[in-house]
């Protein structure tokens, strides 16, 4: 991928650390990664593998205590948005990131309107005032296909179903225009069908609008339809990162490669048996030392006890621009 | 899979499962949430049903409803030749070793409070009349078969990650040696990578041991591995009853159809290719189903009759069930006028990618 244009969203070497009554849990350990204009980058990984701590840690969402975001960079169009002022801060998030959760029910707050959410962004961050913004949250319902939006606007997030409240929370993250949407999850509460509105209705406003995008899941399935870029997170790391068609059609890590194996298809040859990846994820306790999936690879050999394997280039490229994954095991060298 | 000499071990036929609404000042009945409205199918012995669909449409319920864990509105649940429906509650409690649940979230169906140990010997202890050292061995036997290390016995849920709370309940399920389980999502909660050590454990555990399986999933991926036969069900009622391959390579009820599309494949050069159907609004709530075929508000074929007249569930291709007006015994096999092919729909809404 060519590394001409500049990347939106720059993160580099991002560590995040909650302290416990129990200790040390290193949730994110050295994530980075970037998003130019207008992409769309898939995260996977499952629950604790730390895709959602490393987004919420990117615009200061997490607590602290018990969080601490202690070490990197978050580069918003050049600024570190880690060191700017709390004030500032917030007038990053909402305006210049735009954030959709999961649950579009516990998300969306049930004692006001949906109108009057839509519209307290508007008035915050571009300073319209009410005529103005009520005129603007009904076009962005219009935008996100809920039908007679203007007396919708008056609605309570009860009133509607759940994938109808997760159109309206993606009408709030696109309200003030940001360059950058992160999705944490926000299909994985509702039905296939309704999954597939979803889905179809982001990619529509993907190309109107020409944003860039962060998609959250821990669905392959999604992230083959709609992800230009992927990254595979694994105990806090990157342990992978291709375009979306080379991460399919040749994952290097082991983890990837078994993933893809463990999910069976609804099309194609019908597996006998499922593989299964044995174990359990790991607890994030203390610094890592040694590759978090050591425990449960196949390939694993002394090395990878010893010394956390860094992210290196597969073919050309730099880390991060090409395919590239973190892991001491050469396939071409042992598989023979 | 299917000789037709195989005996079922359950048959449901018509079964009803309506729950009351009672509003207004003085609490009166003013109208039902037809969760399940008239459902009938068999499942013989041995095989693994599949029913799919999506929330609030009644796949839990039935489940629920086939054990009896509700009182039945209406219709017959034969497991085993007793009609369940019926039993007296002496009766009903001496049946209950022939037919276990594997719940949802199991965390929430496990008692924080019980050890291991307690909770799969509880159905022992209300059942058998095993010795204390008999009962320990049975349990050991139990925890062996479902890959739990004996060490654990006297270890709490807490103590355990999802797919281990999850073998723990396969192990209470299984402690009478029942013949028919219904696992209800038993793998919605758990991560992707631990999800097939689960399912391949419920399918190991079925060839040795010869056990039934309602299977209760909204994967529709996982259900095409580990059922034969496939329900799918919309708002109370099954739109297909098909056997497996038959319903992944060519569904022929328009929701059917429409579903299946909709499920997303770990595989960007088919995902770019495939055409999808995309439904359009959402489920009508069964409080107040539409009138006639109960899909007609959102079906991309739907004609005026739809809205008139409830299709029947009927044979249309051997061992297929449908439940459409416009897929008929006669025209099932060859593919194209009446609807029901995947292709070449002119009126579905298929958007590309």
């Amino acid at each position: 991928m060519p590394d001409g244009a500049m990347p939106v969203l720059d993160v580099r070497g991002l560590k995040t650390v909650f302290r416990t009554r129990g200790g040390e849990v290193h949730a994110v350990n050295a994530v980075s990664f970037h998003l130019m204009p207008g992409e769309l980058l898939g995260v996977v990984g499952e629950s604790g593998s730390g895709k959602s701590v490393t987004m919420m840690s990117l615009i200061g969402l997490l607590p602290s205590p018990p969080a601490d975001v202690r070490e990197g960079q978050v580069l918003l169009g050049g600024v570190d948005i880690l060191k700017v002022s709390p004030e500032e801060l917030r007038r990053v998030r909402g305006a210049r990131i735009g954030f959709v959760f999961q649950d579009p029910m516990t998300s969306l707050n049930p004692v006001f309107t949906v109108g009057n959410q839509i519209i307290e962004p508007l008035r915050a961050h571009m300073g319209l005032n009410k005529a103005q913004a009520e005129a603007r949250a009904v076009e962005l319902l219009e935008l996100v296909g809920i039908p007679d939006a203007r007396n919708r606007l008056r609605s309570y997030p009860h009133q509607f179903s759940g994938g109808m409240r997760q159109r309206v929370m993606i009408a709030i993250a696109l309200a003030c225009d940001p360059e950058v949407l992160i999705a944490d999850e926000p299909t994985t509460a509702l039905d296939v069908t309704i999954q597939a509105q979803i889905i179809e209705l982001v990619k529509e406003l993907r190309h109107k609008l020409g944003m860039a995008i962060v998609w959250i899941t821990h669905d392959l399935g999604v992230i083959a339809g709609i992800a230009d870029r992927v990254m595979v997170m694994y105990g806090g790391q990157v342990v992978e990162q291709a375009p979306v068609k080379d991460l399919f059609a040749d994952p290097r890590h082991p983890y990837t490669r078994a993933l893809l194996k463990t999910i069976p298809k609804v099309s194609g040859v019908r597996e006998a048996r499922l593989q299964v990846i044995d174990g359990q994820p790991p607890i994030l306790a203390g610094a890592p030392t040694a590759c978090p999936f050591r425990a449960r690879c196949a390939h694993a050999f002394a090395r990878c006890h010893a010394e956390n394997p860094q992210r290196r280039a597969i073919g050309a490229g730099r880390v991060g621009y090409g395919h590239d994954v973190a892991c001491h095991w050469d396939p071409e060298a042992t598989d023979a | 899979m299917l000789d037709a000499g195989r005996r079922k071990l359950v048959e449901v036929r018509d079964l009803k499962m309506y729950f009351p609404i009672y509003s207004g000042l003085l609490r009166r009945h003013t109208g039902d949430v037809k969760a399940v409205d008239g459902v009938s199918f068999d499942i013989f012995e041995g095989e693994t049903l599949g029913l799919v669909g999506e929330s609030g449409c009644g796949k839990s319920t039935v489940g629920r409803a086939l054990l009896r864990l509700y009182e039945l509105t209406g219709g017959s649940v034969v497991i085993d030749g007793d009609d369940v429906a019926k039993l007296s509650p002496e009766a009903l409690r001496q049946k209950r070793p022939t037919m276990q649940m594997v719940f949802q979230d199991p965390q929430a169906s496990l008692n924080p409070r019980m050890t291991l140990a307690g909770i799969i010997g509880e159905p022992l202890d209300e059942h058998t009349s095993l010795t204390a050292p008999e009962k320990l061995a049975r349990i050991y036997q139990l925890m062996d078969q479902v890959g739990l290390n004996r060490n654990f016995a006297n270890r709490y849920p807490h103590e355990f990650s999802g797919g281990q709370r999850q073998r723990i309940g396969i192990a209470r399920a299984l402690a009478l040696n029942p013949k028919f389980i219904v696992c209800d999502e038993p793998i919605a909660a758990l991560d992707v990578s631990i999800q097939a050590q689960v399912v391949n454990l419920l399918e190991e555990l079925q060839d040795r041991l010869g056990l039934t399986y309602l299977f209760i999933s909204h994967d529709l991926s996982m259900v095409r591995h580990i059922a034969d036969r496939v329900a799918v069900m919309y708002l109370g009622q099954i739109a297909e009853l098909s056997p497996r391959d038959e319903l992944y390579a060519q569904p022929l009820h328009p929701y059917a159809i429409a579903l299946l599309s909709a499920v997303p494949e770990p595989d960007p050069s088919r995902e770019g290719a495939r055409q999808r159907i995309i439904l359009q609004g959402d489920v009508p709530s069964p409080a107040n189903p539409p009138k006639g075929c109960n899909f007609s508000t959102r079906c991309p074929q739907v004609q005026a009759i739809c809205h008139r007249l409830q299709p029947d569930l009927i044979e249309v291709a051997p061992l297929r069930f449908v439940a459409c007006h416009f897929v008929q015994p006669q025209q099932a096999q060859p593919a194209g006028s009446t609807g029901g092919t995947e292709a070449t729909e002119p009126t579905q809404q298929g958007v590309n990618a």
